[in-house]
């Protein structure tokens, strides 16, 4: 039977822009995490006009709306509100125009990631955020969790290749935050928007810096007895002044299961790996180069490789983002973590991140941005044994604990979202996150976009509000 | 806390007394070294903590008080080989509120990424953080970036967590009389481009065999420095700077970027209505007596 609710959708929109079938609607439960929910409907937005009639009818019908992209984002932020009407932005998916001049292009939200570096290669320049999963992932949903990315060490993640962005606000209106001009009047909403988990609205058109091609890369893996060494290389060419395009660390357990995958050379019997990349005029490469060698020396180093050309640059790098395929061959599950400390404090919380893993009696690889400190511990386990669910969960909790208590943050790069709602009060005191409320509400008095999400609920609102059973942390 | 610059051993302390002295209740105005303006006139008068808690030099991290000045900070990291990316002159919190970035923006970014973490005191008086310390942080709403360039509307920095960079290893300034988006797109990433209508200066960065080969490519002519700045600043997009007429006004604007510096004062913009609406709402929220220096608008041209 055809509620109110759809039949008034499809009236604003093509009847097959709104599905609300129980096989359809049950394909967008779920985001690339371990949550689900139950949504009433989706709708396919193709323009700007149909997003503002999907949010002027929840407005009329008091529902909330969940703006989604792909659905790759993994803490939960695009899983959907009981009841409410999911908004995919999938099919509004053309690159509106690029300058390339000033390099900068207009895009819609349903852009996938490595397809819109791949339509503008021929410009000599590209969009810089590269999420692993940069094949299938939005650049709307890069803005909503503000993504990074192996190569966001040195150029920064989303937010600072975001000059506009063309919204639908909550109550339904149009508008620009900030733009193609550098210094727009007023407060960032540009930059509040980006990475607020679709809750300030649904982005409809993307204003992206796009950055220069460099003339010149080398791509370099070193290898390591000890895993503090790489670790601790890694601060100090930092602190010399050389900031890489990319450092990535990958340990034995990865290594391992990565080689028997592709078969790249990998150092297996090695501790531990550096994935370095330099980037630039051929004599700053070289000599950055040069000064790497010469710091990993005094860390112990085993071998060097350097990539001698692209497609030994890709392997390395095939190595790199293929880790979440490799480990499958281990266990048939994962949970992957997302943590950041400060870079000198790596070593020791990796320590303690194998520490909790045994104790935990589970197996953990470990593939991560090294660079900026943001570790992605990954438990593998088998969900069928039965209580391993709630010793990965007890290991999350811990490795997050672990991580704050470093002076870390709760994530890097992949959000709050569900996942790590309740996990807020550990950085941010009642009175941080009543700010937080505060710009929300700003933006939403109604709490209509994506509620429940980033903030954790006030104290009396029970269980209705609380992380649904089964989700971890 | 207010009047001489006090060295904080502990920030925590000194943000603190701040949001003590801030108070409540009642208009009140922060100042730095008064060199982008000063307080709001004939109010009551704060200044926000001053010193530097620490340098991370492995972590490009450094911890101020909001107060510091400028010229204290890039003296302090200069001795660990680097700098922030900040508009130069007055203290950091001065710098922050008003958000500008300076003429190295092409290369190294606009003053909003800069900022970590921040303390405020908020219009209730307490002291609020926002965004973490790490140079990679997802954790919640991103309020620094609403505070950059707020110009004390909605909170009264207290100290901040920047992110630094490394001090240039070699800059140096060339001119050229080649158009200014032909040099955009023949250069490397230049650090600078500001054209005048006429000539164009580059700001190169990096190895002196890059830099050589690279003047030679694009047929650089060295020269001392940058030319002088007119007094005002316009935004507009950077595809509109070309369009700026030559033989008007002077100007010099920042190619790739779109700031220019120009010797009128910048044409009134029209605001939005919804951005109007949205402003409106937020300074509500976060000041609802609005009496964080009373009287600015920050949608009015500065």
């Amino acid at each position: 039977m055809t509620t109110p609710l759809v039949a008034r959708l499809r009236e604003r929109l093509r009847p097959d822009q709104v599905r609300d079938g129980a096989a359809e609607v049950n394909l967008y439960r779920r985001d690339a995490s371990n949550l689900s929910g139950h949504p009433a409907v989706v709708c396919f937005a193709e323009t700007v006009d149909d997003v503002r009639a999907i949010v002027q009818v929840a407005n009329e019908f008091g529902v909330p709306f969940v703006p989604r992209g792909s659905g790759t984002g993994l803490a939960g932020g695009a899983v959907p509100t009981s009841g409410s009407i999911v908004i995919s932005t999938s099919k509004m998916n053309r690159i509106v125009s690029v300058d390339h001049v000033n390099r900068l292009a207009w895009v819609e939200p349903g852009v996938l990631n490595l397809d819109l570096s791949k339509q503008i290669a021929h410009l000599g320049v590209h969009f810089a955020p590269d999420p692993s999963s940069q094949q299938t992932c939005s650049i709307g949903g890069n803005v909503a969790n503000n993504s990074g990315g192996p190569h966001c060490l040195a150029d920064g993640v989303t937010s600072a290749h975001i000059h506009g962005l063309e919204v639908v606000l909550p109550d339904g209106s149009v508008t620009l935050l900030g733009g193609e001009e550098p210094e727009p009047a007023g407060y960032d909403l540009r930059g509040v928007f980006v990475g607020s988990e679709g809750m300030f609205g649904v982005a409809t058109k993307v204003c992206v810096k796009l950055m220069q091609n460099s003339p010149d890369v080398a791509t370099m893996l070193l290898d390591f007895g000890d895993v503090a060494d790489g670790a601790q290389l890694v601060s100090d060419i930092i602190a010399d002044g050389i900031v890489p395009a990319a450092v990535e660390m990958m340990d034995q357990l990865c290594l391992q299961a990565v080689e028997e995958f592709i078969h790249a050379g990998l150092p297996v019997d090695q501790a531990a790996a550096l994935l370095i990349e330099v980037v630039g005029l051929p004599a700053s490469v070289a000599s950055q180069v040069e000064r790497i060698r010469e710091l990993a020396s005094e860390r112990h180093v085993g071998t060097i490789r350097v990539a001698a050309d692209d497609a030994e640059r890709a392997l390395l790098w095939k190595g790199r983002k293929s880790a979440f395929g490799a480990i499958a061959r281990i266990k048939p599950n994962y949970y992957l973590h997302d943590t950041v400390v400060p870079r000198h404090r790596l070593p020791e919380v990796l320590a303690q991140v194998y520490e909790i893993a045994a104790r935990h009696e589970l197996l953990v690889l470990n593939v991560f941005h090294a660079g900026d400190g943001n570790l992605h511990p990954l438990l593998v386990y088998d969900a069928r044994e039965p209580g391993i669910s709630e010793r990965v969960h007890a290991a999350g909790d811990e490795i997050v604990r672990v991580s704050v208590a470093a002076g870390g943050v709760l994530s890097g790069e992949h959000g709050i979202g569900l996942e790590k709602r309740d996990l807020m009060p550990l950085m941010f005191s009642e009175i941080d996150l009543a700010a937080q409320a505060d710009l929300r509400r700003a933006f939403d008095p109604q709490r209509l976009s994506n509620p429940d999400k980033v903030l954790p609920s006030p104290a009396g609102c029970g269980d209705i509000h609380s992380v649904p059973a089964g989700a971890w942390v | 806390m207010t009047g001489d610059s006090v060295t904080v051993s502990s920030l925590d302390a000194a943000a603190d007394a701040f949001a003590e002295e801030v108070g409540d209740a009642e208009p009140v105005t922060v100042t730095g070294l008064g060199s982008r303006g000063g307080p709001v006139p004939a109010v009551r008068t704060v200044t926000a903590p001053s010193g530097i808690d620490w340098i991370q030099p492995a972590e490009m991290t450094i911890c101020c008080g909001a107060g510091t000045p400028i010229a204290e900070v890039d003296a302090a990291l200069a001795e660990h080989g680097q700098c922030v990316a900040l508009q130069g002159g007055g203290t950091i919190g001065g710098s922050l509120a008003i958000g500008h970035s300076g003429i190295r923006r092409l290369g190294w970014g606009p003053a909003r990424d800069t900022v970590l973490q921040a303390h405020y005191v908020s219009a209730a008086g307490d002291v609020v953080k926002a965004g973490g310390p790490t140079v990679k942080n997802v954790s919640g709403f991103d309020l620094c970036r609403l505070l950059v360039g707020s110009r004390g509307t909605l909170g009264f920095l207290a100290d901040v967590i920047l992110r630094t960079r490394p001090l240039p290893v070699g800059e140096r300034w060339f001119t050229s009389e080649r158009d200014p988006c032909d040099l955009l797109a023949a250069l490397y990433r230049p650090t600078s481009l500001l054209w005048d209508g006429r000539t164009t200066w580059a700001l190169l960065d990096g190895h002196a065999d890059d830099i050589a080969a690279q003047v030679q490519v694009a047929g650089l002519i060295a020269t001392d420095g940058p030319p002088d700045l007119p007094l005002h600043r316009w935004s507009m997009p950077p595809s509109e700077v070309r369009s700026l007429a030559t033989g008007s006004a002077p100007f010099v604007a920042e190619i790739g970027v779109g700031v220019v510096h120009h010797s009128e004062p910048a044409p009134a913009r029209v605001v939005d209505a919804t951005v109007r609406s949205l402003h409106d709402r937020i300074k509500h929220e976060f000041d609802p007596t609005a009496r964080l220096n009373p009287g600015v608008d920050v949608l009015a041209d500065s």
